[in-house]
């Protein structure tokens, strides 16, 4: 220590030169202090929820209170489609099957797997067939992957027809939901359309055929096939009909495999969605599910508008 | 009795979701009606106590004054939804991974698949080929259903059953939904996936699919079975009798709408636009059957035969 003093002798050494402290405590000093404030902060990350970051992605408090739970829905991207409260009754499941939540749980999934496919298939036809061979047999889960898809595929044409079946029967598409009822059955469509589309894809036997049926019966389509009545009148041949514009030429061949491709992929999906936002949106507006609503009794009826 | 023709049938991935739909459909049909009933004696007891009705809170839910009308979405909506997905999940994950799906030999536009199957949720129109041409079939009757599907509620001057399970009050309504959703599509689907074998024949569940069956039978247009030969008197004879069907399904329908007081009341409050729709809509849902009726019992092809389409 002394010899430390002696090295620094000319002048003052500033700061440290009372009470004769060296560097090296000084460093220890310091470090004691920078522990403590450490020791001290430690603390507060014992409750996570009071820090800047915390409150700066969830925004709202998370207690018991009446308060943190409409705003923990209400401020919520994926939540905000919901309203705070609902009625106690509408959460029955004896009421609403849940088939239209499930439905829309099983597009995510179906989203998911098939953004996944997506990497691994060539909508062509040299190689669409060998890539599901290689998906099946090479990809690490692929055959899972696959076979979940097609099984989510069959299970939402079953959950969105339950769903219309119950809407009807509690008859929910009256008055003020007669839109969205038609928005609905625009969705059904869409589902089966979808879920055709991909049919074609693996590129098999089963697909082929399918698609083959199904198309076959586009040429019969009255003034727009060259099949249909009225067809030959206005100048449809089998390479300007409908048909043609389907399958993108006059049999399912490379053309029909890539447009089946991009609707069931790109076009539809997005179609699809937009109509869902619109769907769940009007269930909002039109104010929330329809019921179990109070019954009503037929001396009750008030005259038409 | 061929058990493993059955089997096959049951057992083919693809037609999975029939089966399940063989258990699907009746469970929620007995799930749904069974809570009209309970709604129905409910508002027979309201409508036979005034006073009751007044103070009643007029459901078959379990009820206390002192209840909160309204719950959190968060937790008591959200956890629901949240145990539906992970059940959802979990039976995929099961079913993806005890049954593979389906891939058959590279396509090949030289060698038919016999028989060759649209996917199942189409066979229900696949089967109406068998009544109807393809531009009938194919093409405008499942537009109609499309269409008559989105004007239900636009012809439905019912107001009552609004938002809760009933049957007396919505009798036809309700009436008109089974018989097109589980009478012709359902049940058209599940003859499409197991009844129709090679060659789109007819083969009862347990007999083998034998592709070199061969069926003699003659179906005929109505004015061969007539006997009448003049091109132009069968015009005028399948017109007559496609008129008479229209005309005779149109009362039958206006017959059915107007059967009791209520019924009538509804009808009153219909206007003429609405009740021309929902006549077009039932006439065209009506000739199925009984195309199919005078297909499979009288061997009739055609009954209207004209130079530009044939009914």
């Amino acid at each position: 220590m002394a010899e430390t003093n002696g090295n620094s002798g000319n002048g003052a050494p500033a700061g440290n030169g009372s009470g004769g402290k060296s560097v090296l405590t000084t460093l220890v000093e310091g470090s004691k202090e920078v522990k403590d404030r450490a020791l001290k902060e430690i603390e507060t990350y014992k409750k996570p929820e009071k820090t800047d970051l915390w409150k700066s992605i969830l925004r709202v408090k998370h207690d018991e209170t009446p308060r943190s739970r409409a705003l923990g829905v209400l401020s919520n991207v994926f939540l905000h489609l919901h309203p705070a409260k609902i009625n106690r009754d509408a959460v029955a499941y004896n009421y609403t099957w849940g088939m239209g939540g499930i439905s829309f749980y099983i597009y995510i999934v179906l989203v998911f797997t098939g953004a996944l496919l997506m990497f691994y298939y060539h909508p062509s036809k040299v190689v669409a067939f060998r890539d599901i061979l290689y998906l099946e047999h090479d990809v690490p889960f692929g055959k899972l992957l696959r076979n979940m898809h097609r099984w989510a595929a069959h299970l939402m044409v079953i959950t969105v027809e339950l769903h219309m079946f119950r809407v009807f029967l509690t008859g929910s598409y009256k008055r003020p939901r007669e839109f969205n009822w038609v928005v609905g059955v625009i969705l059904l469509v869409l589902t089966l359309l979808l879920s055709f589309t991909g049919y074609l894809l693996p590129d098999d036997q089963l697909g082929f055929w399918a698609v083959t049926v199904g198309t076959n019966m586009a040429r019969a389509t009255p003034l727009l096939g060259h099949d249909g009545p009225f067809g030959l009148e206005l100048g449809m041949t089998p390479f300007n009909d409908v048909r043609f514009a389907l399958l993108g030429g006059s049999i399912v061949d490379s053309n029909a495999l890539l447009r089946a491709y991009i609707w069931h992929c790109v076009a539809i999906p997005i179609i699809a969605s937009a109509f869902m936002v619109v769907h769940f949106w009007r269930i909002r507006k039109d104010g929330g599910i329809s019921g179990p609503a109070p019954v009503m009794l037929e001396s009750e009826i008030k005259e038409r508008r | 009795m061929d058990w493993h023709q059955l089997w096959t049938i049951l057992a083919t991935p693809d037609n999975v979701p029939i089966t399940l739909l063989l258990f699907v459909i009746p469970f929620y049909t007995w799930y749904g009606l069974r809570q009209s009933l309970a709604n129905d004696r409910l508002i027979e007891k309201l409508e036979a106590d005034p006073a009751l009705a007044k103070t009643h809170h007029r459901k078959t839910q379990p009820y206390r004054p002192e209840w909160a009308r309204e719950v959190h979405v968060w937790p008591y909506l959200l956890r629901i939804e949240f145990l539906a997905a992970i059940i959802v999940t979990i039976i995929l994950f099961v079913w993806s991974i005890v049954l593979n799906a389906p891939l058959e030999e590279p396509a090949n536009p030289t060698l038919t698949m016999n028989p060759s199957k649209a996917p199942w949720y189409f066979l229900g129109l696949q089967e109406m080929l068998v009544y109807f041409d393809p531009w009938m079939a194919g093409v405008v009757l499942p537009s109609l259903i499309i269409v008559g599907l989105m004007v239900i509620p636009y012809i439905d001057e019912n107001p009552l059953g609004n938002g809760y399970y009933v049957y007396k009050q919505r009798k036809f309504a309700i009436w008109t939904f089974i018989f097109g959703f589980i009478i012709l599509w359902v049940s058209m689907i599940i003859i499409g996936t197991m009844i129709r074998g090679p060659g789109w024949m007819w083969f009862w569940p347990g007999q083998t699919w034998d592709h070199n069956r061969l069926i003699f039978e003659v179906n005929r247009d109505l004015h061969e079975i007539l006997g009448i030969r003049n091109r132009w008197v069968a015009f005028f004879l399948g017109g007559g009798a496609t008129t008479l069907y229209l005309v005779g399904a149109a009362i039958g329908i206006h017959k059915l709408i107007t059967l009791t007081p209520f019924s009538k009341k509804i009808y009153k409050r219909m206007s003429l636009l609405q009740y021309v729709t929902m006549q077009i809509f039932l006439i065209t849902m009506l000739s199925l059957p009984v195309k199919m009726v005078l297909r499979l019992l009288f061997r009739i092809k055609y009954v209207w035969v004209t130079p530009w389409f044939n009914i």
